[in-house]
Order: structure tokens, then sequence, then C-alpha cells
């Protein structure tokens, strides 16, 4: 097993009620797992995007990242964008 | 120069940093803070950033524009927390040989931080609030700060 932080900010942390949670996943997990077990443990998470935009140690990554013991990883939500 | 930080902006101190006698060119953007959005009178504005990944960020997009159009000079300040409307929420400042390189590697600065940078804009109204690019979705839990 190992345990990872997963950091919240902008609407999904107001969604949450809380800006980080500790989460155990199994050795060999995945973004993609950790992707999935957020979404169940926070229903409220909007569907879109779709797989969510994750960064681990401050960098974004892709799906198939695998994940390490003590790894700081945040949900990204959508970036303003703004109009031009 | 990379700088993220909760207080006022000085875009013309900013402006200085970039300015060289190599330079043939300055091109400053100022983001400011708009008093409406879609039609909603905007009472202020709250920025929110994973800091050490906004910064990381935003050197990766100053290395890039060195790369691409060999800009040497170029300073980035964004500044999160809560900001009035009219506002200085960033600013971008580009010291180039040529203007054109200058125009284009600002832009391209400007579009990037919108595209890439964990920060988020949240507008608050009268009646409500929102975050910038989650439009579509509730707001707001258990009715709390008003409906979305």
């Amino acid at each position: 097993m190992m345990r990872v932080i997963v950091k919240l900010f902008a609407l999904y942390r107001d969604l949450a009620g809380t800006a980080e949670v500790s989460l155990e996943l199994a050795a060999g997990a995945t973004v993609a797992d950790l992707g999935r077990e957020m979404r169940r443990r926070l229903p409220r998470l909007p569907r879109e995007p779709y797989p969510l935009v994750v960064a681990v140690n401050q960098e974004y990554v892709d799906d198939e990242h695998l994940l390490h013991d003590g790894d700081e990883v945040a949900l990204i939500p959508p970036v303003s964008g703004g109009g031009r | 120069m990379i700088l993220l930080t909760e207080e006022e902006l000085n875009p013309e101190a900013l402006t200085e940093k970039v300015r060289h006698t190599s330079n043939g060119a300055v091109v400053t953007f100022l983001g400011t803070t708009r008093d409406h959005s879609e039609g909603r009178a905007v009472r202020y504005l709250e920025y929110e950033a994973y800091a050490p990944m906004a910064e990381r960020e935003l050197k990766r997009i100053a290395a890039q524009v060195q790369q691409r159009w060999g800009i040497r000079h170029l300073a980035i300040a964004h500044r999160f927390g809560r900001l009035e409307v009219g506002e200085v929420s960033l600013v971008v400042a580009v010291g180039s040989e040529h203007r054109a390189e200058g125009f284009a590697a600002c832009q391209y600065v400007v579009d990037r931080i919108k595209e890439a940078v964990p920060i988020w804009k949240k507008e608050v109204f009268e009646d409500g609030e929102v975050w910038v690019g989650m439009e579509g979705q509730p707001q707001t839990i258990q009715g709390e700060r008003g409906r979305p």
C-alpha cells in the first residue's frame, strides 16, 4: 500500500469541502486509479473534464502515470481561459 | 523574472525591468479585472493559485519564449487573492530587439498562462459566484453563498 496527498483547488475544493485528501492506494496504482477513487469519494466532482487533469509533484501527468508513496497529487480544474 | 504575489502589482516597475539598450521594443500586457461578466455585474474577484506549480509553469513558459523568439528580457507577474474591479491581475512585459517578436512573445505568454498555469479566477456577483472555466457546473453546495 502507499499513501499520497491529493490537493484540491477552486471549484473542486468548494465541492469537496476540503483542500486536501489523504489517499491510500495499492502499490502500482496509476493516476487513472486515483481518478476513479477520487470520483467515488467525491461524487459531486464535475463529469467533465474526463479524465481529470492531474499533476503529480507539480508536473502535469497523463492517466498511465505510476504513483509512488508520498507523491503530492493535485486535481487541476479547468483554468480560466477568458475570452480573447 | 517571475512573480506570484498577493500584493498590488506595479506595471511601470515591471516594464522598466525589461528595458535594455539591446532592445528596440518593449511590449507590456496588463490583465485587468472587468466590472461585468456574461451580463452580470461583478462585485469583486478572487484568484487562487497552486503556487509552487504555477511558478514552475511560468518559468517553463519563459524558457519557451526565450527559445522560440530569442527573448532575453521578460517579466511575468500574477496577483492572487481578492481583487477589486478595475485592478491589475497580470502583467507581462517583454523586451525584444524588434517589435514583431515582442508582440508575438507577449501574446504567446498570455495565452499559455490561461491554458496551462494553475491559477483560477472566481467572479463574485450580487447573487452568486462562479469559477471561470467551470460555469456549466453547480458552483455551491447546500445553498451556501448564493445560488449559481
